[in-house]
């Protein structure tokens, strides 16, 4: 059995006005400690995706219809008691900013300790030495100085730390990561990284990636999903997504890395931007920015096949791939 | 999402104004507050005309009508709302009493607005240490009630004239004091909208162009500070309007022959225990409602032009 | 820490000054001393004597600087009317005026934070809509108004509780008559401190609404959620103790317009307080009252922001690693 299956999800956004989809028929699977990567621009969804899972959209985002699975237990019909309990304790979520997701006016060690204690019924003293093990197990020096401090007191890779060791603290099944090296320097984002990869492997636990950055996630993740206007477009390895992109938006995610292109030559940009939630175009979505858009993109939805390479929803390949069945007939 | 957009107000443009004006007229609360303010206004600036009797004339009082209840409870129908203990009609008293107090309101935010704007101009604009003294004054005035200044200077006033003089002057004294001690909120709002636009390219676009320091101010940051000084304007006008209240009642503001709405409510106070309540509770509802309006077209405006106000 | 207190210390003798200045410069400029002290009878002469002997003709700031030294000593001048040291005359009456100082807080913490948590937490529930509607309504009832219809609806139609004065008081540690400990007292109480606190209750909860609604908008919020914490957790432990930050700041401020408001409604409901004491010395142009009254409130005024800027201090841990640094 998966360990999460997310099928057919709609996540719409209440306003005033309309009702605005944010997410449009999203479908994945994630098997016990398997590390896939959620990737695409700003706005692409893939924030909501990660909150829906917990039910922690917001307001006035909710989740329309559709299923989340955690092994048999359906998530979207759970009320607040029973995602208490599933939160923190089987999925945990590492934020983008770590500035900003440590209460400011809490030690860092009422925050680990209210974790624990949230979910087992264990003394006070227990719950710090779990705690203060697992701020070892981050690399912290000093736990003990560490744990009655305040979070201002902290670097931001500290408190990253701290985060990670948090999300530890309950041994959860899932741990899904929104951008946990964004808002970090560059020397202490792959630090970071390291950890978190060696925490999901050591442990044996599912991580779901969220980044814009196809270079973080190839060091990371097995599986990759793109997404584009809160549509899945391409799910597949991730090295074959990366070595052979499929979509025209993977591939120009992709082009975009600074790694891929020389120096002194211009960065390859994507024209345009992702279109916003009440702007969203007819057919497949990316057609206005996609080079080789035709008429039928304008009109019609692609679905998904199977390229060889990976999933993917696109016209240009569904009709290269039927050229070659013809090709193949033929040749028959 | 993540990434909001920078910040691409444009300076406001008529078509803003517009599209502000017709999600005003659709807002049947904010409308019918502008519709009782503009009647206020209205029958304040007419009083003379409206009111059924010659507040000047001195036969308007006559002992012989005092404490006569509105009609609708004594069915008299020459008072409409009734007498006070003089016997003057409680009507034209009140009409008088709002007009006065709108006049003191709106002079001393004015005075106010005047001094505010400079003052948060040359803190905004010129910065560095002019910047920090003022702002630092306006820490201090701020954190004595304007109230509790307002109450001080007056009583200060009132003994130093004596109470007949003061009597001559109290108007003058009322917006005087009131106008010059709330300077700091408009300073403060017009201080941060200046820093705000003064990151704008615009503003170094016209430095470039060689135009003068003051000529930018005046010409180019004042029109965008426009919204939120709209806005402390309306709220300021309603507290300066308590605020003279509060000092009339208080025996500090307008003398009971020329009474504002305070100085009514104040008077008819003695006369609730025996039963006149009218005399009281009339100009109560009358400057209760009027504050009332005022402060929703306040929060109208500023949930609606959203400009960068202070919480205090 | 110490640079902190220093800082603040610096700031309180500050504003003493400007205030000890503007009391002495009200002494000086109104009523003659000699005047009040000697009948018509005496001569010019006399009285230009007198003035000598008094250090009357002696120059602004010595003057300044005698009357200074008096008020640190606590001689702030004779009431006129009282025949009384002025200090004597207004600590007499400062009882009276903290207990419905107090009083009013007490009414507006117990009130105003659960009203405004609430109307945060759930914004479309009817209940809030019903206390924000109410608040801003209130917002806009001057607090002397507020007073009137108390008294005229409990006092004079209900007949539920007295209107004026302050009842019987009992004697606690020898100097401080209290009202806190007899039915009657209490009774007494009870409509100056709601008009008191309900005048000052819609600003609070309006300010403890918006600043929660934003806390709970924030990350570490999000944060607190994703772990599966209770909501009363997660609303009582993390959102309100950030919610409470700006509050302390606005309440302090408010401290002030508590002052004025305390003149008001002493003078309505005649309680025998402070403020109603100024007014009848303001009334009677007794001079030493009026600016002894306006030093020990700019005391009392300059303790609340200490007092404050230290709570704050205490609640706000950012503060207080500034303060290690220094």
């Amino acid at each position: 059995m998966n360990l999460l299956s997310v099928s057919n999800l709609h996540v719409n956004f209440h306003m005033k006005e309309r009702e605005l989809a944010a997410l449009i028929d999203v479908s994945f699977t994630l098997n016990r400690g398997e590390r896939i990567a959620i990737v695409g621009e700003s706005g692409a969804g893939k924030s909501v995706l990660g909150f829906s899972i917990v039910n922690l959209i917001g307001k006035p985002g909710y989740i329309h219809s559709g299923s989340i699975k955690l092994e048999d237990k359906e998530l979207t019909s759970m009320n607040a008691r029973q995602l208490q309990a599933i939160r923190g304790k089987r999925i945990a979520m590492i934020f983008q900013d770590p500035m900003m997701t440590l209460n400011p006016v809490l030690t860092i060690g009422d925050q680990l300790v209210e974790a624990i204690r949230n979910h087992t019924k264990i003394s006070y003293k227990d719950a710090r030495s779990i705690a203060i093990e697992k701020l070892h197990h981050v690399q912290i020096a000093s736990p003990e100085k560490r744990f009655d401090q305040y979070p201002h007191e902290l670097s931001g890779g500290m408190r990253q730390r701290v985060i990670i060791a948090s999300v530890l603290l309950l041994n959860p099944d899932i741990i899904i990561a929104d951008e946990p090296t964004t808002a970090l320097d560059v020397t202490i984002q792959a630090e970071i990284l390291q950890l978190l990869l060696a925490i999901c492997r050591d442990n044996g636990v599912a991580l779901v990636l969220i980044s814009h950055d196809l270079g973080v996630v190839s060091k990371v993740a097995e599986r990759t999903l793109v997404m584009y206007a809160g549509q899945i477009v391409e799910e597949g390895p991730t090295l074959e997504i990366i070595n052979d992109p499929q979509h025209p938006y993977t591939q120009g995610l992709l082009n975009a890395l600074p790694q891929m292109t020389l120096p002194g030559q211009r960065l390859n940009q994507i024209q345009g931007s992702m279109p916003s939630l009440a702007e969203r175009p007819s057919g497949c979505a990316f057609h206005p920015r996609c080079p080789y858009a035709t008429q039928k993109c304008k009109q019609q939805q692609p679905d998904f096949i199977y390229s060889g390479v990976s999933s993917v929803a696109c016209f240009l390949v569904e009709d290269m791939l039927n050229e070659f069945a013809d090709h193949d007939q033929e040749a028959q | 999402m993540k990434y909001p957009k920078k910040d691409l107000i444009q300076p406001m443009s008529g078509s803003r104004w517009q599209h502000i004006w017709s999600g005003f007229v659709g807002d049947k609360l904010a409308v019918m507050a502008l519709i009782i303010f503009a009647f206020y206004c209205i029958v304040a600036l007419l009083a003379p005309l409206v009111a059924p009797y010659d507040v000047k004339d001195p036969a308007f009082m006559d002992l012989m009508n005092a404490e006569i209840a509105p009609m609708w409870i004594s069915g008299d129908p020459r008072f409409l709302f009734g007498t006070d203990a003089q016997g003057r009609d409680l009507l034209s008293v009140i009409l008088y009493g709002t007009r006065l107090s709108l006049t003191i309101g709106l002079c001393a935010v004015l005075i106010q607005a005047t001094l505010g704007i400079c003052i948060g101009l040359a803190a905004g604009y010129l910065g560095g240490r002019i910047d920090n003294f003022l702002m630092r004054c306006a820490d201090i005035q701020l954190s004595f009630s304007n109230m509790m200044v307002a109450i001080v200077f007056l009583a200060i006033f009132q003994s130093l004239f004596g109470v007949a003089m003061y009597q001559q002057l109290a108007m003058v004294m009322l917006i005087l004091v009131i106008g010059l001690t709330e300077w700091p909120l408009f300073a403060r709002t017009i201080r941060a909208s200046v820093l705000a636009e003064r990151q704008k390219e615009y503003v170094d676009a016209a430095r470039v162009m060689g135009l003068s320091s003051k000529r930018i101010m005046f010409r180019h940051i004042l029109p965008n500070t426009l919204s939120p000084v709209l806005v402390i304007f309306t709220v300021q006008i309603a507290n300066a309007i308590v605020a003279e209240a509060a000092l009339s009642f208080l025996g500090l503001g307008m003398p009971a022959t020329e009474p504002s709405l305070g100085s009514l409510i104040s008077a008819g106070f003695a006369y609730m225990f025996a039963g006149s309540w009218w005399i009281c509770v009339l100009p109560s509802m009358t400057l209760i409602i009027l504050i009332l309006v005022m402060n929703l077209l306040g929060d109208w405006l500023r949930d609606h032009l959203n400009p960068r106000t202070y919480k205090d | 820490m110490v640079i902190f207190i220093l800082r603040r210390l610096l700031q309180a003798c500050f504003v003493m000054i400007i205030i000890s200045l503007i009391s002495f410069a009200i002494q000086d400029k109104l009523g003659d001393p000699v005047q009040q002290m000697v009948g018509m009878t005496v001569s010019q002469q006399e009285r230009d004597q007198l003035r000598n002997e008094l250090g009357l003709n002696d120059s602004f700031l010595s003057q300044y600087w005698r009357f200074a030294q008096g008020a640190i000593q606590g001689d702030l001048g004779t009431s006129y009317y009282y025949k009384e040291p002025a200090l004597d005359v207004i600590l007499d009456k400062l009882p009276a005026t903290l207990e419905l100082a107090f009083s009013a807080i007490f009414i507006i913490i117990i009130v105003a934070i659960p009203c405004g948590v609430w109307a945060a937490i759930k914004p479309k529930h009817p209940v809030s809509r019903l206390i924000m509607v109410v608040s801003s309504i209130g917002l806009s009832i001057p607090i002397f108004i507020v007073a009137i219809l108390l008294v005229y609806v409990f006092s004079i139609e209900l007949n539920l509780a007295p209107s004026f004065g302050r009842g019987e008081t009992t004697n606690i540690f020898g100097v401080w008559e209290s009202g806190f400990f007899t039915k009657d007292g209490l009774r007494h109480l009870l409509l100056p401190s709601m008009a008191l606190a309900i005048a000052l209750m819609p600003i609070f909860i309006r300010l403890i609404r918006a600043e929660m609604m934003e806390v709970l908008q924030s990350e570490y919020i999000r944060f607190a959620w994703s772990k599966g914490l209770s909501a009363p957790r997660i609303y009582f432990k993390h959102a309100l103790k950030n919610t409470m930050l700006p509050v302390i700041t606005v309440g302090g401020i408010q401290a002030g317009t508590l002052v004025a408001y305390t003149i008001l409604t002493e003078t309505i409901f005649q309680w025998p307080g402070m403020g109603f004491l100024f007014m009848d010395a303001v009334n009677r142009v007794d001079t030493p009252l009026v600016s002894a009254y306006l030093i020990v409130v700019g005391g009392i005024f300059v303790v609340t922001n200490t007092l404050v800027d230290l709570i704050y201090g205490l609640v706000n841990p950012t503060v207080r690693l500034a303060s290690h640094g220094l």
